[in-house]
């Protein structure tokens, strides 16, 4: 056998994909440069970038999304011209988007017939998804629909969708963005499966231990152009780190001398059925948030933590005003608006849609949320200047790139718009910060960013609840983490205290104590 | 070589105020071909439609005597479209505010009343329009029954209510059982702008709504509400912005501008109450609403081009015997072609060639 690892040893075999010079122009701008990458059977490429590095780019082009401006494509040493991903899925390149692209109103099954180029009937292939799916440890119920589905599981459909054409190339874009660790686990023990089944994977991460772990070889791109390819087992983290941003990182620091105040946010034995069909049940959460803490949240996607934002923003009301405390007051009646009167502000997971309206510009939507108590509202009449001064303070004060002043939100990239949408609510000064998933999805650079900022604020005496998947982000930042479980939030602990085999084992549902750890509750 | 649609990665403000122009284009080289295929010559067509209104006074007045209604209640759409709440019925707004109004008329034939005659038809006519659109908003905030149909088949209800009322209790005795009412008193009419001419005080208020809207969009947080909830639904809940109380308020406004319209229709141009006061004017509007992008001045110089497109067809009629319906299918054609432009505005074509040599990389 061969040993894809070893640099040049692949004698006789040519890569099974190639790229020469491959460059994409997009007016004046090159988004990739002249790259080339060769990634062989039984491989594990890591592409490693900052947002805007030009990775999602490189990926389109080799899934036929996007024709090159110059260069080509190498298939099994043959050169290619792809006329689109129909034609990629056909000769064996399968992609794992980061952006699921789901109906929501359609059952597991039928998104996956729809991305299916296949001519088998909906019940045989129904029936090899759910083989596949058990094949590769990957459950799924075929029949529920997409909408009742958390992040996690919603992933799980694209890469069960994409092991169903039974790829020899996979392209995975940020897969484990999402995943706990147990679930990261799993993806990597079905990817070195991959592996050993002669596939290829191409896979695009931030994480750069993970891509230690898992990759042998990385591809590092930056603005547009190939820095390096090496062997990540040989680097540290901070090497690629070095590699990635040309420069070193800022690496996010705990001001000192935080002092916990007076409780900003109270939760009382909060309870609340699930808004819609198979939605989860909020049961007896209670928590209390000083000023100057910082509480993590952890837990798989889909144990409630998006009922509870709800419930804590007043997107969701609770008939019982006291279950939600903000600043003293008596809340959970409280429209969002009053809420955010009484010096609270949120951010929720989804940036587009949710956080901002994705084809409106940034000033309206810092209006979006400023407008209750922002001074940009004068007698119902809109000072244009007022929120055109908040997205240049946000620019300013966090580092947002964009390509002109006032832009639609959905121009930006995922990490510089999430970067303006927490921005937008810290320069509110709020009491009492809800964020959910501050750095899903965002480049290194912008996620310390983020955290600084969330450190910062609860330096300057606001509360700051941070629901995050991400257990490194909770143990960077947080005071004390809680883990939530089918709508239940465990006690929190110390985050000295809260090692990953705690937390792991609260996310899967048992319980801390021993004689209760018996009988834990049964998923 | 494939023609695709391409995404573009932001909202091409260019091609949004060309879109209408693109649309008006294509609309016309159809109906040259239309003209052509009716044994019509298609320059004398097109002259009879758009240059002739244009060259006298008369039809000048007329134009903007027709674009009155068309512009009230497009704005009043406007608001609905952006919200995401589809009003189909402006016309039975408009008949029910004509007959309310009407109603005011009529009971004070005759009796001397005095100035307040016409300030109280307004007030009322607007009132009317704006309940008769809340039954279709509430419908659908209470039952989630679809607004579209509701709204729709509302209009079938006023136009036969209409219908009724002046066959039957408000025929004028002296009308030699023509279905209409009497003639309004003076103090029941709009006053004309110019005396002896068309034009009248109601082409007034539709600038001065034109205006409010403009006003009330661009600069106001109500009006961002009402763009916000209709372009994301999730971030408007996240502001804290309710979408059933937008249906609600969006309804009631443009059933309001209707009922307007159609009460100044009646106690303006046309004098009296009878069956057939609009000519679609209801349905013209939505059209009218698209052609201006859902903005008030789009919608002041769309409405403008639509009460042209209904006089020349008026001239295209007299003079070249092409019959009036022509102007429906026209019409009809124009709003097809404008929200098939209007892909243009997040989308672009991009001719693709798979089997293009690429220049290859240096190796």
């Amino acid at each position: 056998m061969l040993d894809p690892t070893s640099n040049g040893l692949h004698s006789g075999e040519p890569p099974l994909l190639q790229t020469l010079g491959l460059t994409k122009r997009y007016g004046d701008f090159l988004a990739n440069d002249a790259i080339d990458i060769d990634v062989w059977p039984r491989q594990i490429h890591a592409l490693l970038g900052e947002n805007g590095a030009g990775k999602s780019t490189l990926v389109k082009a080799i899934y036929g999304l996007i024709q090159p401006s110059a260069g080509e494509i190498r298939w099994q040493g043959e050169r290619i011209v792809l006329s689109g991903p129909s034609e990629a899925r056909r000769r064996g390149i399968g992609m794992v988007f980061q952006h699921f692209s789901l109906f929501d109103n359609l059952t597991v099954a039928e998104n996956v017939a729809l991305g299916l180029d296949g001519t088998e009937s909906f019940k045989d292939m129904s029936a090899r998804l759910e083989q596949v799916s058990k094949t590769y440890g990957l459950p799924l119920d075929p029949r529920r629909e997409v909408w009742q589905l958390s992040v996690g599981e919603r992933q799980r459909i694209e890469i069960v969708r994409a092991l169903m054409q039974d790829p020899k190339f996979l392209i995975l874009d940020e897969p484990t963005a999402v995943l706990t660790p147990q679930e990261a686990d799993q993806l990597f023990i079905v990817l070195e499966r991959l592996k050993a089944e002669d596939r290829a994977i191409l896979y695009i991460s931030h994480k750069l231990e993970e891509v230690k772990r898992l990759c042998d070889t990385a591809t590092i791109l930056r603005g547009g152009r190939k820095v390096e390819t090496c062997n990540p087992r040989l680097e540290t983290a901070a090497s690629l780190a070095r590699m990635m941003v040309g420069g070193e990182i800022k690496e996010v620091k705990a001001p000192a001398g935080r002092k916990t105040t007076v409780p900003r946010l109270v939760v009382n034995d909060l309870s609340l059925p699930p808004g819609e069909a198979h939605g989860v049940r909020l049961e007896h959460i209670s928590f209390e948030l000083k000023g100057g803490e910082i509480l993590g949240i952890a837990g798989v996607a889909g144990n409630g933590q998006d009922e509870l934002f709800a419930a804590l923003s007043g997107e969701r009301l609770s008939k019982d005003p006291g279950t939600v405390v903000i600043e003293g007051i008596a809340a959970g009646h409280l429209s969002i608006t009053q809420r955010r009167k009484l010096g609270a502000a949120f951010v929720p997971e989804e940036r587009l849609g949710h956080g901002t309206a994705p084809r409106m510009k940034l000033s309206e939507n810092a209006l979006l949320t400023g407008h209750a108590a922002s001074g940009m509202v004068h007698h119902g009449f809109i000072d244009t200047a007022a929120t055109l001064k908040t997205v240049d303070r946000a620019t300013e004060t966090f580092d947002v790139r964009k390509a002109k002043r006032d832009p639609e939100a959905a121009s930006l990239s995922g990490g510089n718009l999430q970067k303006f949408i927490v921005g937008r609510e810290i320069l509110r000064n709020p009491a009492v910060l809800v964020v959910s998933q501050p750095t899903w999805g965002v480049d290194a650079g912008a996620a310390a960013v983020i955290r600084q900022a969330l450190l910062d604020l609860a330096t300057a005496g606001a509360a700051v609840l941070v629901t995050s998947q991400d257990l490194d982000e909770l143990a960077e930042i947080a005071d004390r983490i809680a883990v939530m479980f089918h709508g239940r939030l465990s006690a929190p602990l110390a985050t000295s205290d809260a090692t990953r085999e705690k937390l792991g084992l609260l996310m899967g549902g048992s319980s801390l104590e021993p004689r209760e750890a018996a009988h834990a509750v049964g998923a | 070589m494939q023609l695709v649609l391409e995404k573009r990665a932001e909202r091409s403000g260019t091609i949004a105020l060309i879109s209408p122009l693109i649309a008006i284009g294509l609309t016309i080289v159809t109906m040259v071909i239309l003209f052509a295929i009716l044994g019509k010559n298609p320059l004398l067509a097109l002259h009879a439609y758009f240059i002739a209104p244009l060259t006298d006074s008369y039809s000048l007045q007329e134009i903007a005597v027709k674009a009155t209604p068309l512009v009230m209640i497009a704005i009043g759409l406007s608001l609905c479209y952006l919200a995401n709440a589809w009003n189909i019925g402006a016309e039975g707004q408009f008949l029910i505010g004509a007959v309310a109004g009407s109603w005011i008329a009529v009971k004070t034939q005759g009796t001397d009343a005095g100035v307040w005659v016409l300030p109280a038809m307004l007030v009322l006519a607007a009132a009317a329009g704006a309940l008769y659109a809340l039954i279709p908003a509430i419908c659908k905030v209470k039952f989630g029954a679809s607004e579209i149909l509701t709204s729709l088949m509302l209009v079938y209800v006023a136009d036969l209510f209409l219908d009724y009322l002046v066959r039957g209790p408000w025929r004028d005795p002296q009308g030699f059982n023509f279905p209409t009412t009497a003639e309004f008193d003076p103090v029941a009419t709009v006053p004309l702008l110019i005396e002896g001419g068309r034009l009248h005080l109601g082409s007034i208020i539709a600038l001065f709504v034109v205006a409010a809207a403009a006003i009330l969009l661009g600069r106001t947080i109500k009006g961002f509400e009402i763009r916000v909830v209709g372009a994301a639904p999730r971030a408007a809940r996240f502001g804290g912005f309710n979408a059933n109380q937008l249906i609600i308020l969006t309804f009631a406004v443009s059933g309001a501008l209707a009922g307007l319209a159609g009460i100044i229709e009646v106690a303006g141009p046309v004098g009296h109450l009878q069956p057939g006061i609009s000519p679609g004017y209801g349905f013209t509007a939505i059209i009218v609403a698209f052609l201006g992008r859902l903005n008030p001045l789009g919608i002041l110089i769309a409405g403008l081009f639509l009460a042209l497109t209904f006089i020349g067809g008026e001239q295209a009629q007299i003079a070249m015997k092409i019959p009036l319906d022509v102007t429906k299918v026209f019409q009809g054609i124009l709003l097809f072609y404008v929200l098939a432009c209007d892909s243009l505005i997040l989308y672009r074509f991009k001719l693709v060639f798979p089997n293009r040599q690429v220049a290859s990389g240096t190796h």
